[in-house]
């Protein structure tokens, strides 16, 4: 049914589509299906404080995300965001508070990170750079296999044997993005993973992300500066401040989302309202 | 190449095989003219003898066995002492490139003997070990030494942190990071120590066995000198700078095969 409503949809009338009620709440019910077979993690996170010499960087953030979520995280430079993405994959130290995964023993290669840089090897093939991603499992027979299905996965199969430096800068964060799924992460974290990157392949790199993480049903946490981009992929927009989440936006709208919708422009004018009224202040 | 492009030259000019042999006309050329000139008495064979009779020379200590038998010990000298000075300092550079404490302890000692000139040390180094082969082993390894543990050192600090926090973040033991991250990010840098060690080696060499040795092809050319023999004066030089050139090349294919991933190595 929901494919039948969105070809009869015509490509020429974008602007009719978010006013069309039944596809929206067709798609929303499909998704609320798909969360309850989620394999990914819940998240929680009591009273974490982090500071850098005198700079407290993060002064007491409360927040529960639950499994499967997309939740976007946006701010100001330097209001700590990327910070509290650091803490929940493990790269800092927590100075006070909590970060918990659930009830369920979280193993290292449950929660990946992937970075504004590809990171990727320059002296390792494709294939070996994807083989990374799937630590403990390295070694183990079927490490080629399952490095080509990711691969596959973002759709670089016949890149497997080349050398990172003849990549381009969105190939190169397809196989970032690769190796970061290989392990099968229960949670995945981005900080700004589409920033360097020219406006087209950002739309379609945007496009990958929601896709693999409708496959895989992962928990995303999504740093981002874009508020175009937090409203376009994410459940939940939080807007972080001064060390604290100031604003905890739900973005209630049916995917594929419609870059340009009045809905979406909505939303991002009033979450952009908000990060600027915090900039009036100072 | 350029230049070459700008040339209208027919294309059979082009071909491959032929680009490979331009980089030889030069010395060619340099060796017809010096024939000539050594022929028309226009250079007195006193000053220099033509080339025809150093590879004449050549092939008489050829035969006599007595060429072959100083190329090999000079040959062994300086592998053996790169081996030795090159190890200890490749060590060194992965020690105080790895370990704070090592750095702390040992860099700036390190440094105080680096400013030393080497070759200044033969004097005592005479003393040391007479004229025998640890002598000229200790000199070599010496000069060796510097410029590998220099470019080890500079490597290893210079890899990509980010890259490291990668391999971190992906579960990479200690020495699995070593071995995936650290050495191939450092393997370009270590290189540069090895092209730069190897002259400092022939150099090294042939000072060495100038002053004070009973063999090899700083002896020879030395006793040649004490005979009047300038033909083979001029074979030792000419022999110096193949070998050279071949230890060179040599570091150079090692290069290409081991660095195939770098831009530099990719478009040739």
């Amino acid at each position: 049914m929901q494919t039948v409503l969105r070809t009869s949809l015509s490509e020429s009338e974008l602007a009719s589509r978010t006013s069309f009620a039944p596809a929206a709440r067709v798609v929303r019910e499909e998704r609320q299906e798909r969360q309850v077979q989620t394999s990914g993690l819940p998240l929680s996170v009591r009273g974490l404080r982090k500071s850098f010499g005198d700079n407290e960087v993060l002064r007491g953030i409360d927040l529960h995300i639950p499994a499967g979520q997309f939740v976007a995280i946006v701010g100001r430079s330097g209001c700590g965001k990327s910070t509290l993405l650091r803490l929940i994959a493990g790269l800092e130290k927590i100075d006070a508070g909590s970060i918990s995964f659930g009830d369920a023993k979280v193993q290292p290669e449950d929660v990946r990170v992937m970075f504004q840089e590809p990171r990727l090897l320059p002296w390792a093939r494709v294939l070996a750079n994807v083989e990374v991603g799937l630590g403990r499992d390295r070694s183990s027979g079927d490490a080629h296999a399952r490095a080509e299905k990711a691969l596959a996965e973002v759709g670089l199969t016949d890149k497997r044997d080349q050398w990172p430096s003849v990549l381009s800068g969105g190939q190169k964060q397809r196989v970032a993005l690769a190796r970061a799924l290989v392990s099968r992460p229960r949670v995945l974290a981005f900080d700004e993973p589409l920033g360097a990157l020219d406006a087209l392949t950002r739309i379609s790199m945007q496009r990958l992300l929601q896709r693999v993480w409708r496959d895989q049903g992962f928990t995303a946490i999504l740093v981002t500066h874009d508020v175009a981009e937090a409203v376009a992929l994410a459940d939940r927009v939080l807007v972080i401040d001064e060390g604290r989440i100031a604003h905890d936006v739900t973005v209630n709208l049916a995917r594929p989302r419609e870059r340009g919708s009045a809905e979406l422009a909505g939303l991002e004018g009033s979450i952009l309202s908000h990060l600027l009224s915090a900039d009036d202040r100072t | 190449m350029s230049l070459i492009d700008s040339v209208s030259l027919p294309r059979s000019f082009r071909l491959p095989r032929v680009d490979g042999l331009i980089q030889w006309i030069v010395p060619l050329a340099i060796i017809a003219i010096w024939q000539v000139a050594s022929v028309t008495g226009f250079v007195p064979v006193r000053v220099l003898p033509a080339p025809s009779d150093v590879v004449l020379a050549g092939w008489k200590l050829l035969l006599s066995g007595e060429l072959v038998r100083n190329i090999w010990v000079s040959f062994w000298r300086a592998s053996i002492g790169f081996l030795i000075g090159g190890g200890i300092g490749f060590a060194f550079g992965l020690a105080n490139g790895l370990s704070q404490l090592s750095a702390k302890l040992t860099d700036t000692t390190l440094q105080m003997v680096r400013n030393v000139p080497h070759l200044a040390l033969i004097p005592l180094v005479i003393l040391w070990f007479g004229i025998d082969e640890s002598a000229k082993l200790f000199l070599v390894a010496l000069g060796v030494f510097f410029p590998i543990y220099l470019n080890t050192l500079h490597g290893i600090r210079t890899v990509d942190p980010q890259l490291i926090e990668m391999g971190r973040i992906y579960g990479m033991t200690d020495s699995e990071l070593f071995r995936r991250v650290i050495f191939p990010g450092a393997l370009p840098s270590i290189f540069v120590g090895i092209r730069f060690a190897l002259g400092i080696m022939w150099l090294t060499l042939i000072v060495a066995e100038t002053i004070a040795a009973s063999s090899g092809l700083g002896y020879m050319a030395m006793q040649a000198r004490e005979f009047m023999l300038i033909d083979v004066v001029v074979l030792s030089i000419l022999i110096y700078a193949l070998l050279g050139k071949l230890a060179d090349s040599a570091s150079r294919v090692l290069e290409r095969a081991t660095l195939s991933w770098h831009p530099a190595f990719q478009k040739r």
